[in-house]
């Protein structure tokens, strides 16, 4: 099978979710940007597994996405508890700790 | 018997020790007090012992030096080694400054029992009085520079601590604004003067090691011998420890703390500033006598600061109506004859005026105490009169002091004061000059003793009617007897040739001055009549200058304020001490002062030190000031900068 187009659809769907880590306001956003970084390692993996007929890479996937899953439960939990404080999910708000 | 040499230093020191430590505790004035005088006393008996045998043995053998312990220890092995020991030398010069010190002392803190009764600072005055000894004993008795000027500073230390014993007592000193200085103030003008002396004595010390190699007396006078003459390190050596005698001694230009010291208790100023402290310096010429016969341009130096310093402080004395300062001046100029001596190379007569000097002085002193005592503190002899009625043995003790200051034989002042006269005379390195200041000297010196007896003793009462003054008491009292018989008996351990004398005096300290006598090359005289005339001479001086005190203070005592009134200018030159003080204010203390203040505090140490630490302080401040805004709080930039490290890193990795 061919392995260059996995890998470079997994690059350039990480590259997607770095930006949007970088450069979005909303925090929900953030998240699924992390998200989305999260899912193109696990494609690129996925590829790597096929290509050399090794389950190795499968079995990380698995663990990745449990990984990802528990994070995101978190992650919302903080986003919750951040909105009930300042109601607002603008990250760009959350500065007090500053100079 | 020479191993119980370091005794006569230790009991002092535990006499020190045991007042310090314990002597607050003690209530009992008596036993403090015979403590204090008991350890100066057994120190004195042990210094006799020793005299007596040594007047037992032949003159080469009355040398003895006790090592204690090797005290520094440097650079051993090498050239510039250096070894001192604590060791204590008893040979006929230090054995005569022992008994001195122990003796005259130890009459002075019997007197003291009596003089500081009632003080609640008692035992400390004991404490002190006991710690100078220890200084002084150790002074004397060194064996090297090294441990001489331990003695020295101690001394110095110890004036101090005495001079300021009353401390916060208003009292003027010279220089000062009237009315703002106390005797602590004194203490630090004594001290400070002092030091001055003592910066040129180490000077000496550390030319005379790197000259000789040693700075220990045998050593350094056993290499003088063979040092050439006109070497003009011997000279410096020779100026710099002068100076250091200048200020101990109270000479031209650094006798200004003298007077001023008599802030403290009397018998500070008998002990300390007359018979003892102030004679460290004539000893310490004494001892160096080889390392000046090397250097006769500095004798010349001493033998015309001596004349100088005599006569400038007689003239003064001449006008002071407080009784201790005129004693103050009167040991300044004696002082100076000492020197003059000295200078003129007649070590023997120099120590022998020493000796005379330190009986009559303290008598002198001793006899003012009793009377300030009597006339409950007042000092200022225009407020007393008559007081031989009422204190008839301090009058006649005090009478036989004068008598012996002025010079009256067979008193001792006269053999003692004569000889330094003839000597200044006929010696190869005096001259007439030099003898007739010291006559004049002699002549201004009667006047103004028999000016003070004359005011304080005879003549009316001036003083209030409620002042009642009565005799001291016999601790007081006897040491004053004892002291008027040694200045009448005193002088005949020296009397000349030609009065068909021994000169025992002269002859016990030969050996000491041998090797100095050789150096100049000098050869004794023949008894000549010159000497007679002189003698008649100086004595017909003395007794013009009593006839004229008595006849101006007791007879026609109006002549003294018309002269007061004629010269006003010269009185009150006289009066504010040649405005010495003040000059010394104007040119010295004044700038000095105002550079440390202006320049060295506001300008140095405020600006420049001051703003170097704050300074940088404030510049890492301003460097933060900038880099602190790195911290904004967005998550995001932290982030964005995180990410652009990883880049970095990969592109790092993937050109490598």
């Amino acid at each position: 099978m061919e392995l260059q187009p996995y890998l470079l659809l997994s690059a350039i769907t990480f590259v997607i979710g770095v930006v949007g880590v970088l450069s979005r306001r909303n925090a929900i956003i953030v998240f699924m940007s992390i998200e989305l970084m999260l899912n193109s390692v696990n494609l690129s993996l996925v590829a790597f597994s096929a290509f050399l007929g090794d389950v190795t890479g499968q079995m990380l996937v698995f663990f990745a996405m449990t990984v990802a899953a528990a994070e995101a439960a978190i992650g919302l939990a903080i986003i919750i508890s951040m909105f009930r404080n300042k109601q607002t999910v603008n990250i760009d708000d959350i500065n007090i700790l500053k100079w | 018997m020479f191993s119980y040499t370091p005794l006569i230093v230790l009991f002092p020191l535990l006499g020190f020790l045991v007042l310090g430590l314990f002597g607050s505790r003690i209530k009992n004035e008596k036993l403090l007090g015979i403590l204090g005088s008991g350890t100066v006393g057994l120190s004195f008996l042990v210094a006799v012992t020793l005299f007596v045998q040594m007047l037992g043995m032949h003159p080469e053998e009355r040398k003895h030096v006790v090592d204690l312990f090797t005290w520094i220890s440097a650079f051993t092995g090498t050239s510039s080694s250096l070894s001192v020991s604590v060791a204590y030398q008893v040979d006929q010069l230090s054995i005569l400054m022992t008994l001195i010190v122990t003796g005259v002392g130890f009459l002075i803190h019997v007197y003291s029992i009596g003089y500081m009764h009632g003080d609640p600072g008692f035992w400390r005055f004991f404490a002190y009085l006991n710690l100078f000894i220890f200084a002084m004993l150790n002074l004397v008795l060194a064996d090297n520079f090294v441990l001489m000027f331990l003695g020295w500073e101690g001394v110095g230390l110890c004036s101090y601590l005495l001079i300021g014993f009353w401390h916060d007592r208003k009292f003027e000193v010279g220089g000062y604004k009237p009315g703002t200085s106390t005797t602590s103030d004194a203490a630090k003008k004594a001290f400070i003067v002092n030091r001055i002396g003592d910066f040129g004595f180490l000077l000496a010390m550390f030319l005379i090691f790197v000259n000789f190699g040693s700075l220990n007396f045998d050593a350094v006078f056993g290499r003088a011998s063979v040092v050439s003459e006109g070497n003009s390190a011997m000279v410096w050596i020779g100026l710099l420890l002068f100076l250091g005698a200048t200020g101990k001694s109270a000479q031209i230009p650094l006798f200004v703390w003298l007077p001023d010291a008599m802030a403290g208790p009397t018998p500070v100023s008998a002990l300390i500033h007359a018979a003892t402290m102030v004679t460290a310096g004539v000893y310490m010429v004494a001892r160096c006598s080889v390392l000046y016969a090397l250097a006769p341009t500095a004798l010349h130096v001493m033998a015309i600061v001596g004349a100088l310093t005599a006569i400038m402080a007689a003239t003064i004395a001449l006008v002071q109506n407080d009784i201790k300062k005129v004693l103050a001046y009167s040991t300044v100029s004696q002082l100076g004859y000492m020197f003059l001596a000295m200078g003129v190379a007649a070590f023997s007569a120099g120590i022998f005026h020493v000796l005379t000097h330190a009986f009559f002085k303290a008598l002198l002193f001793l006899g003012s105490g009793a009377v300030i005592h009597a006339m409950h503190d007042e000092q200022d002899i225009q407020k007393m009169g008559g007081l031989k009625h009422q204190l008839p043995t301090t009058y006649k003790t005090f009478l036989i002091g004068a008598i012996a200051i002025a010079g009256i034989p067979p008193f001792a002042g006269f053999f003692s004061k004569d000889e330094i006269l003839w000597r200044a005379f006929s010696s190869e390195y005096g001259s007439i000059g030099l003898w007739a200041i010291g006559v004049i000297g002699a002549a201004l010196t009667a006047f103004y003793m028999f000016r003070l007896v004359s005011l304080t003793f005879e003549g009316e009462k001036r003083y209030g009617q409620d002042l009642h003054p009565h005799e001291a008491p016999k601790t007081m009292t006897i040491p004053l007897i004892i002291l008027a018989v040694l200045s009448i008996v005193g002088g005949f351990v020296g009397i000349p040739a030609s009065l068909f004398g021994g000169n025992s005096i002269e002859q016990w300290l030969e050996p000491i001055f041998a090797p100095a006598y050789e150096k100049l090359r000098m050869e004794p005289h023949p008894v000549e009549i010159t000497e007679y005339l002189l003698m008649l001479l100086s004595v017909c001086v003395a007794g013009a200058g009593i006839y004229c005190a008595r006849v101006v203070y007791l007879r026609r005592s109006k002549l003294a304020d018309s002269w007061k009134a004629k010269y006003p200018g010269t009185y009150r030159f006289l009066f504010n001490k040649y405005y010495v003080d003040e000059m010394y204010d104007t040119v010295i203390v004044a700038p000095t002062v105002k550079v440390s203040e202006g320049f060295l505090w506001k300008g140095i140490d405020v600006k420049v030190i001051d703003g170097i630490v704050n300074g940088s302080a404030k510049l890492v401040g301003m460097l933060a000031d900038v880099i602190r805004r790195v911290q904004t709080g967005i998550a995001q930039q932290y982030a964005t900068i995180f990410v652009g490290g990883i880049l970095l890193l990969l592109i790092w990795l993937i050109v490598q």
